[in-house]
């Protein structure tokens, strides 16, 4: 994975692919790595933040909703770079999910509720989000965020 | 870092100072526990001090909201102290910067009960 972005690279891998089980451990660990990848590739503190909140909620999404706690069900994450973004891929083993079902937990009836806000905050911290209802089932959620380019660097 | 969390009396009010990531897992489940303790013992006055907590989840959240309407349908109020950088980032996504009532010094929150 190597990217221009503040001249720093992962080395050589473009992409890498987890496979977790369903264990709560398993949100923390793909946010530690994904967190750990975007530094790598020169994102600023608050950006790492962001990224790795929003796999964590993306994760926890899969745990919850798609495995159902389930530690059989697995929860696969691909963490890709481009030479424009960091793309992040979470996909679970459960039914799938219209993202236009999700209710906007902004909205005054909302806004007192205890759970519904992970997808909300995966959508504001990341450039791009897209849920899809891939081929072998489950939900898969797909993220990214832009690369930050150096005010003078040459394109 | 662990979740911690020690509840401490100022009157009639009930501080809980936390510390550490109030995430899904050890955070939510050990402030939900003491939070229910409180309001099981008749407490619905509380100010949960966020000043040593770094982190926030979607859960996290839930956990603080969930104890806001419990305290309030008992007549009572959960407010917020020193509520730090990222974890406000959170709550003004959220819109619930202004739902609680957040305050930056321990006697102004404690006062502001009234």
């Amino acid at each position: 994975m190597s990217a221009n972005n503040n001249g720093r690279s992962l080395g050589s891998a473009q992409r890498i692919e987890l496979t977790l089980e369903s264990l709560l451990d398993s949100v923390s660990l793909a946010e530690e790595m994904c967190t750990r990848i975007a530094g790598a590739v020169g994102f600023d503190d608050d950006d790492c933040f962001k990224i790795g909140m929003s796999v964590r909620e993306g994760v926890i999404n899969a745990y919850n909703y798609g495995s159902q706690k389930q530690r059989g069900k697995k929860i696969f994450v691909t963490f890709e770079l481009t030479a424009e973004k960091f793309i992040i891929s979470v996909r679970d083993q459960g039914r799938g999910f219209n993202v236009q079902d999700v209710p906007d937990p902004l909205a005054d009836e909302n806004l007192l509720k205890s759970s519904g806000r992970g997808v909300f905050l995966m959508r504001s911290f990341m450039d791009e989000f897209a849920v899809r209802c891939p081929e072998q089932g489950g939900a898969e959620l797909i993220m990214a965020k832009r690369l930050r380019r150096e005010p003078n660097s040459a394109d | 870092m662990a979740f911690r969390v020690t509840p401490r009396l100022v009157g009639e009010i009930v501080i809980v100072d936390a510390s550490g990531k109030l995430a899904l897992g050890d955070g939510t489940a050990r402030l939900r526990q003491t939070l229910r303790g409180l309001f099981d013992e008749g407490h619905n006055r509380i100010i949960v001090n966020l000043a040593e907590v770094d982190y926030v989840d979607s859960s996290g959240i839930g956990e603080l909201v969930t104890a806001l309407t419990t305290a309030r349908r008992g007549g009572g109020e959960v407010k917020l102290l020193q509520v730090a950088h990222g974890v406000r980032d959170v709550l003004l996504a959220t819109k619930l910067y202004t739902v609680f009532d957040v305050h930056s010094e321990e006697a102004a929150a404690v006062s502001s009960f009234g």
